[in-house]
């Protein structure tokens, strides 16, 4: 009997099976932000277990709230910080350097096809982009994570999801996921690993396939999942050139881990997307999603580009050839946070930035920013953002705030018309 | 700390209860536990449900339905309710990380069938309902004016033994 490709990562790294159906794993990554791990780090102070299995395998980034609004929050960067430096993690990003994490780690080349990935944050599912099993976790997995390198799954069942056809012009990644979201259901894919095939992922780049696998945790999914292909291995070989003789050789490496043609699957599901409309949500739950023609005229107050869904190069590119020689509607403020420095830098390089400028959007640093109405861009009572981030609940941009998500092509043209607006039709 | 399994329950009857209405994210600034105390279930908004009400004061088990605390991964949610002394949550299901988090806290989120669930809101109507839990029989007892329920429940012998053992680090640091 064939396996999947989570259930050969699993069985790679497995440590301890304590109880039938409970699979302890070794971790190669273990990524920290300062939000969830100061809390781990005082529990191991307390516990008198101030340790770190791992200076290379653990990765850190300030980036929910930076630069730091007040002093709570320049404490839990402070936190961080002197960890990472304490424990002699060289891979820690604070303010200059840092990003959203989803999209720096990425960046930086951290992660692997066939790895073990954990963070506390649930949108860690985006890394199985690369071949990954990446999984959000709460701050106690995490805690062990650091001082053990382990952590303890069921073993998930998966969800092979076939997208066929071609995405017409104009529709993107955002707007499948947002579909397959609606077609799954918030908790269709609970405990399930969302294994995404088919020729429309094979003609995704990487960062196509990350907003796909970012949005798997709104299905309930532990980690969503894409076979490593050339592709993947392309926007690996800066990093791994030294260790293979060519990029045939990584690709054949890396193949080992493909789900089996006999894999046996939860269930499979087959979408022909060819006739997919860009898709917009409504209410409170990522699942309310319709085709952005029943929500358009819907009028909003602020745009919100950027965050582990939608604030990479490809989506600011997409944003900036609409946004291109027009203005903003004046009843709206548009925000966009370019995800990571070397994002920011490539945009100001290839004219990006001052697009956005002329446009009228304001231009934050790389940050998690408005997407948790943690830090900035929070919206006011009543007020309505439409949103490349992956989270639409009550309250989440600001309390009694209402946010739509869709993809950075619609949010440019609802930005320019300040109504919901299909880009296709501008 | 030593868990309390049971007592009086208070009822949120919706599905997708998610992290942000259980603690928004604002108050993730906090780096304790104890910290959060005032914040529990802010931003829910239900029909006869005030989260500064005495019945949530009182409470010391959530019952609620289905894929409770979906959203984000932050351990806050069951952190919220462990310093409010609700260590106990009993819904149709959860999403993946938050029923994680409370094992891995060493209190219980306790499946039960639908059919079971609506026995036990149900029960609701017959005043005030308290709770106890037989975790070694697997059994939840749940009383009402004079009326008296009783349900089985499944749980996974890990789960079982994160909360005997008083949560994951306790276990793991012992094993590995």
């Amino acid at each position: 009997m064939g396996k999947t490709i989570a259930e050969k990562i699993f069985a790679a790294h497995l440590r301890d099976e304590p109880f039938p159906g409970t699979k302890v794993l070794n971790l190669d990554r273990v990524l920290c932000h300062e939000i969830t791990t100061p809390v781990a780090i005082a529990d191991l102070e307390a516990r008198g277990k101030d340790r770190i299995f791992d200076p290379d395998k653990i990765k850190a980034v300030i980036d929910h709230v930076t630069p730091s609004k007040d002093s709570k929050t320049a404490l839990q960067a402070k936190m961080l910080r002197d960890w990472a430096r304490r424990h002699q993690i060289k891979d820690f990003f604070d303010i200059g350097h840092n990003g959203v994490c989803h999209a720096i780690f990425p960046e930086k080349g951290y992660i692997r096809p066939g790895f073990t990935v954990i963070m506390g944050d649930s949108h860690t599912c985006t890394h199985g982009a690369f071949g990954a099993f990446a999984a959000g976790v709460g701050t106690t997995d995490l805690e062990v994570g650091i001082l053990k390198g382990v952590c303890a799954f069921r073993e998930p069942a998966t969800i092979r999801v076939n997208l066929t056809g071609t995405l017409p012009q104009g529709v993107y990644a955002k707007d499948a996921i947002l579909f397959i979201i609606g077609q799954v259901g918030v908790n269709g894919a609970t405990d399930r690993v969302l294994e995404f095939q088919g020729p429309i992922i094979d003609a995704m780049s990487m960062d196509a396939r990350m907003t796909l696998c970012n949005m798997a945790i709104e299905a309930g999914a532990t980690c969503g999942i894409c076979m490593p292909d050339m592709t993947t291995v392309n926007y690996l070989w800066p990093f791994i050139q030294g260790e293979f003789k060519s990029k045939e050789a990584a690709l054949e490496e890396y193949r080992k881990w493909i789900s089996d043609d006999d894999a046996v699957y939860d269930k499979v599901l087959d979408f022909d997307l060819s006739t997919l409309e860009p898709q917009v949500t409504y209410d409170y739950k990522p699942d309310c999603v319709k085709s952005v023609g029943e929500m358009a005229g819907t009028k909003v107050d602020q745009i919100y580009i950027g965050t582990c869904t939608n604030g990479r190069i490809e989506d600011l590119r997409v944003v900036a050839a609409i946004l291109k020689g027009r203005k903003i509607a004046e009843t709206v403020r548009g925000i966009v946070s370019p995800a990571t420095p070397k994002i920011f830098s490539d945009a100001l390089a290839e004219g990006i930035i001052q697009i956005f400028m002329e446009a009228g959007f304001c231009v934050t640093n790389p940050t998690c920013g408005a997407c948790l109405g943690m830090s900035n861009g929070v919206l006011a009572e009543g007020e309505v953002c439409a949103s490349t981030s992956n989270r639409n609940f009550r309250g989440r941009m600001g309390k009694g705030g209402m946010v739509h998500l869709m993809s950075p092509a619609t949010a440019a043209a609802t930005a320019i018309k300040g109504v919901i607006t299909d880009a296709r039709t501008l | 700390m030593k868990k309390t399994f049971g007592g009086p329950a208070i009822f949120l009857d919706r599905s997708d209860i998610n992290t942000d209405e259980i603690i928004p994210a604002k108050y993730l600034t906090e780096v304790t536990k104890e910290a959060l105390k005032p914040y529990i279930l802010e931003d829910l908004k239900l029909d006869g449900f005030d989260p500064k009400g005495e019945k949530l004061k009182k409470a010391r088990v959530v019952v609620s339905r289905e894929n409770f605390g979906c959203g984000s991964s932050r351990e806050h949610a069951p952190w919220v309710f462990e310093v409010n002394d609700v260590h106990t949550i009993i819904a149709q299901s959860y999403a993946r990380i938050f029923r994680q988090n409370t094992f891995n806290g060493g209190m219980l989120a306790i499946e039960l069938p639908k059919a079971d669930l609506d026995r036990l809101f149900a029960l609701e109507k017959e005043g005030e309902v308290t709770i106890s839990v037989d975790l070694d029989g697997q059994k939840v007892t749940a009383v009402a004016g004079g009326k008296t329920e009783t349900f089985s429940f499944e749980i996974s012998p890990f789960d079982k033994a994160l909360v005997q053992a008083g949560g994951w680090v306790e276990f793991a640091d012992a094993r590995y």
